[in-house]
């Protein structure tokens, strides 16, 4: 008889953290390689369109830049709260709250507003998804109640208030009754950083948010915090840090960003609220924290990627008439590799042989 | 019965775990009727060694020889089918389950529940190990454990019984029952090895011994004709560097901690409340506090540290200061230090750099950050410092803490704490599962520390430890402290009596462990 265990390695170094993900997004690609192979497409040419043709424009590059902000600026906020043990599942729910709080002010601003209607849109925005996180976490820390249920549950709550406010009272009366608010003026509007793209400030936000998440991660006693509340939650107590104040201070850090990157969704890119307005960037978020170790420089990398294939997706929706399902089959493929290659570095394979005539 | 052939004998046995050499062709023989002690310090290779006999670790090289035939153990329930039997350090009890039902799920052939309670019975009243077969493990005191282990071996009619350490976790009175017991297995013709590093218990108990060192037989004899001391010193290689106590006769200071009937609910529902804790405790003095496991020690760390704050603020007053609502890091700011009795997970993070662990107790009174920014040149500076003072041995310059050895980290994070000059050094369990080397390092630190005029306060299960640094020893006994007495004159007999409750006197609400003091 002959056995196979997983046996933990003694000392993975620094290099595997970065092998891990590297080595996986290699073997994505080379398995929709044979995907498409199979699909009957020339694989070389389905690669260009799926992961070069983004990038190999100014256009592209900006829709690359459009599509990775939120995701960049939710999986920071995530990458704390998983840091320290905190599941926060209802970015989606927050990043929806954010934008109906930012886009509230502008329709209420809406003809006769200044130019300080956008830093408040903002400002809405952040303190709506702020409170809106703060919700399952009190609950966990007053009465014990799991926040992942409560967080998942309250992303439905937000994308319903979503549709009433859109079909009822914040509906564009000049539009033929679609279910849609006004375009947002000029003055609630985030600015283009060229011509010739949909690229905004948002994206220069997002850049700040992960410069600060990355110094305050390494360098300061906050950050030091996060980590061993994760890793060592008695040594936390020890060390005299309280675990309750921490997932107050994660969600409401994590709920803020993801209601940042709902107001600048709505007031840069989509530039009113709809249904459907977001792709379930919250969601995806998830995926990208942990493609990006839960580091904010590495979220920063990861969201570009996946950024990336959400843009390759729709390109190859037009040109090689793929359906939209590839790029969840892409997402899919990431997410499978990562875990594998993160066990194999992390563990080895031994083939555990008894003894001579074994009995049993 | 010198003629007699062995019942167990292994014959250059190796094993490596990557370049380590656990047990590099190790010889053992063990008669039939016969405790064989099985002697060395921690790391020496006595638990891989005995996996191997026991199936859970296959050999790299030599063999083992059962009754004279060579055989291969590939599974435990491979060497209980041969007569092997083996009771762990840690016990693998469901704490909700009864205890004929704990046992009936261990047997290796199925049983009806009665039938298993039946024969549970008889062999706990053959053995003098009584246990009642309907109560729940979680009731059961430590030893009442300890007992249901052994009684599930012995009801496998093992000739050979394996026992790891089994005496850390009882009191004298119950070590004396389990010799009891032992000494009636060997009667019987059956062998026992023991693994033990009290070299008192060996030299009692045991007609044979094997001494390993670090994975090799140094030494074989018969400890009865040993002193404890020529033990030790066949199990450490050398002269062992005796603790010096040279101390001034009673010349303790001002009082420093006082605890003022201290009231603690225990946060575990299944832990023990302190009830109306008083001590003193004064500068320059060394107070041990014995107890058996469980008996309040851990909520006594919290209360003291900060962990868990007092209910009433004058409950507990350092130097004139009622500091009992104050966090821990309130306290530390107050000169006060601590040494939880978990290396891993408690005073340090595994996962994280010797650097980082110093900040987990540095950050508030040890200047490591300026302006919220953490100052990594220092901590390392505080990483070497502690390194060259306590002679913690690692590879690189920062590694992470769980690459230490057992020994060195506590010598980390005993002198993490000890660096920092506090005035009041609460240490729990200082030197459980740490090599005789170490220990004897850092009991002569906490002893220095006293010294210098410092209050140590000692929790710890060891009572040779206790008698060796205290100056005054209390016990702890279902979260009630009794008075401390001076150690110079106290008997173990006494601290004995009183960790198994006597004295104590009746108790209202009788928690469970309370029951099995027989």
């Amino acid at each position: 008889m002959m056995a196979l265990v997983l046996e933990r390695r003694a000392e993975a170094g620094k290099w595997a953290l970065l092998a891990a993900p590297l080595l996986a997004v290699g073997l994505t690609m080379a398995s929709s390689l044979v995907v498409f192979w199979l699909l009957g497409q020339d694989p070389w040419r389905a690669l260009q369109v799926y992961f070069i043709w983004p990038v190999s424009d100014a256009w592209g590059l900006q829709e690359v830049a459009v599509k990775a902000t939120p995701l960049v600026l939710i999986s920071v906020g995530l990458a704390l709260c998983f840091r320290s043990n905190n599941w926060n599942i209802g970015a989606e729910g927050q990043f929806l709250i954010g934008a109906i709080c930012g886009g509230g002010v502008a329709v209420w601003t809406h003809g006769w507003g200044g130019p300080w209607v956008l830093p408040l849109m903002l400002l809405a925005g952040a303190a709506g998804g702020m409170a809106y996180a703060l919700i399952p976490a009190v609950l966990k820390v007053r009465l014990r109640v799991n926040e992942i249920l409560v967080s998942l549950m309250l992303v439905y709550v937000a994308d319903l208030l979503l549709d009433w406010l859109v079909r009822g009272p914040w509906r564009d009366p000049m539009g033929f009754n679609m279910p849609q608010t006004v375009t947002f003026a000029r003055d609630a509007t985030l600015p283009l950083l060229f011509d010739g793209g949909r690229m905004n400030l948002g994206s220069v936000i997002a850049l700040v948010v992960v410069v600060v998440a990355a110094v305050v991660m390494a360098r300061t006693l906050k950050g030091f915090e996060i980590r061993l509340v994760g890793q060592a939650p008695r040594a936390a107590r020890f060390a005299g840090f309280s675990d309750t104040r921490l997932t107050i201070t994660v969600f409401a850090v994590s709920g803020a960003l993801a209601g940042l990157a709902g107001v600048i969704e709505a007031a840069g890119t989509v530039r009113q609220l709809l249904p459907g307005f977001s792709p379930g960037y919250g969601f995806t978020a998830i995926i990208v924290a942990f493609l990006g170790r839960l580091n904010p420089v590495g979220c920063l990398i990861a969201g570009i990627f996946i950024a990336i294939t959400f843009i390759g997706g729709e390109n190859a929706q037009i040109i090689l008439r793929l359906p939209r399902d590839m790029t969840l089959v892409f997402q899919g493929l990431l997410l499978f590799y990562i875990l594998a290659c993160d066990t194999l570095i992390l563990y080895r394979i031994r083939r555990r042989v008894p003894l001579q005539g074994a009995q049993t | 019965m010198a003629d007699r052939s062995p019942l167990l004998a292994a014959e250059a046995v190796t094993r490596r775990f990557g370049t380590l050499v656990a047990n590099d062709a190790v010889d053992l023989t063990v008669m039939p009727g016969e405790i064989h002690a099985l002697l060395g310090e921690n790391g020496a290779g006595k638990s891989t060694l005995v996996k191997m006999l026991y199936g859970l670790l296959a050999p790299d090289a030599g063999r083992i020889l059962w009754q004279g035939r060579a055989v291969s153990l590939p599974t435990p329930r491979a060497a209980r089918a041969l007569g092997i039997g083996m009771v762990f350090q840690h016990f693998s009890l469901f704490d909700a389950l009864s205890v004929a039902e704990n046992v009936a799920l261990a047997l290796d052939e199925a049983a009806p529940l009665p039938q298993v309670a039946e024969r549970l019975r008889e062999v706990s009243r053959a053995y003098g190990l009584p246990l009642e077969p309907g109560r729940e493990v979680w009731r059961l005191s430590v030893g009442e454990r300890q007992r249901i282990e052994i009684v599930r071996c012995l009801m496998q009619n093992p000739q050979l019984l394996i026992l790891d350490e089994p005496t850390s976790v009882l009191t004298p009175q119950e070590t004396e029952g389990l010799f009891e017991t032992l000494r009636t297995l060997r009667d019987e013709g059956r062998a026992v090895l023991y693994i033990s590093h009290k070299l008192d218990e060996v030299r009692r108990l045991c007609e044979a011994a094997t001494i390993l060192r670090q994975g090799r037989v140094v030494e074989r004899c018969d400890p009865r004709q040993q002193t404890a001391a020529s033990l030790a010193r066949m199990m450490v290689g050398s002269q062992i560097a005796d603790v010096r106590r040279a101390r001034a006769e009673s010349a303790a200071g001002p009082v420093r901690l006082r605890l003022d009937s201290l009231d603690l609910p225990s946060e575990d529902p299944q832990g023990t409340s302190l009830k109306g804790v008083s001590l003193e405790l004064a500068a320059g003095e060394i107070l041990g506090i014995a107890g058996v496991a469980g008996n309040g020690q851990d909520e006594l760390f919290a209360a003291l540290s900060g962990e868990a704050p007092a209910p009433r603020a004058a409950a507990i007053v350092l130097e004139g200061t009622p500091i009992g609502h104050d966090g821990i890091n309130a306290r530390r700011r107050r000169a006060a230090a601590f040494v939880p009795e978990e290396r891993l997970g408690h005073a340090a993070a595994p996962r994280m750099a010797l650097s980082e662990n110093a900040l987990v107790a540095g950050h508030a009174a040890n200047g490591f950050l300026r302006r919220g920014f953490v100052q990594r040149d220092r901590m390392l500076a505080w990483v070497d410092a502690v390194t060259s003072a306590f002679d913690v041995r690692k590879g690189p310059r920062d590694p992470e803490a769980r690459a230490l050895s057992g020994g060195n980290l506590q010598k980390f994070v005993v002198g993490r704490e000890i660096l920092r000059k506090p005035r009041l050094l609460v240490v729990s369990q200082p030197t459980w599962g740490v090599d005789a080397g170490a220990a004897s390092l850092i009991r002569q630190a906490l002893i220095d520390l006293a010294a210098d005029g410092a209050s140590v306060l000692v929790i710890s299960q060891d009572l040779d430890e206790l008698f060796e640094i205290a100056d005054r020893i209390a016990v702890i006994f279902h979260g009630r402290l009794s008075p401390a007495r001076p150690a110079e004159g106290l008997t173990r007999e006494a601290v004995g009596l009183l960790m198994g409750g006597e004295g104590f006197g009746p108790v209202a609400d009788t928690p469970p462990v309370m029951e099995r003091v027989a």
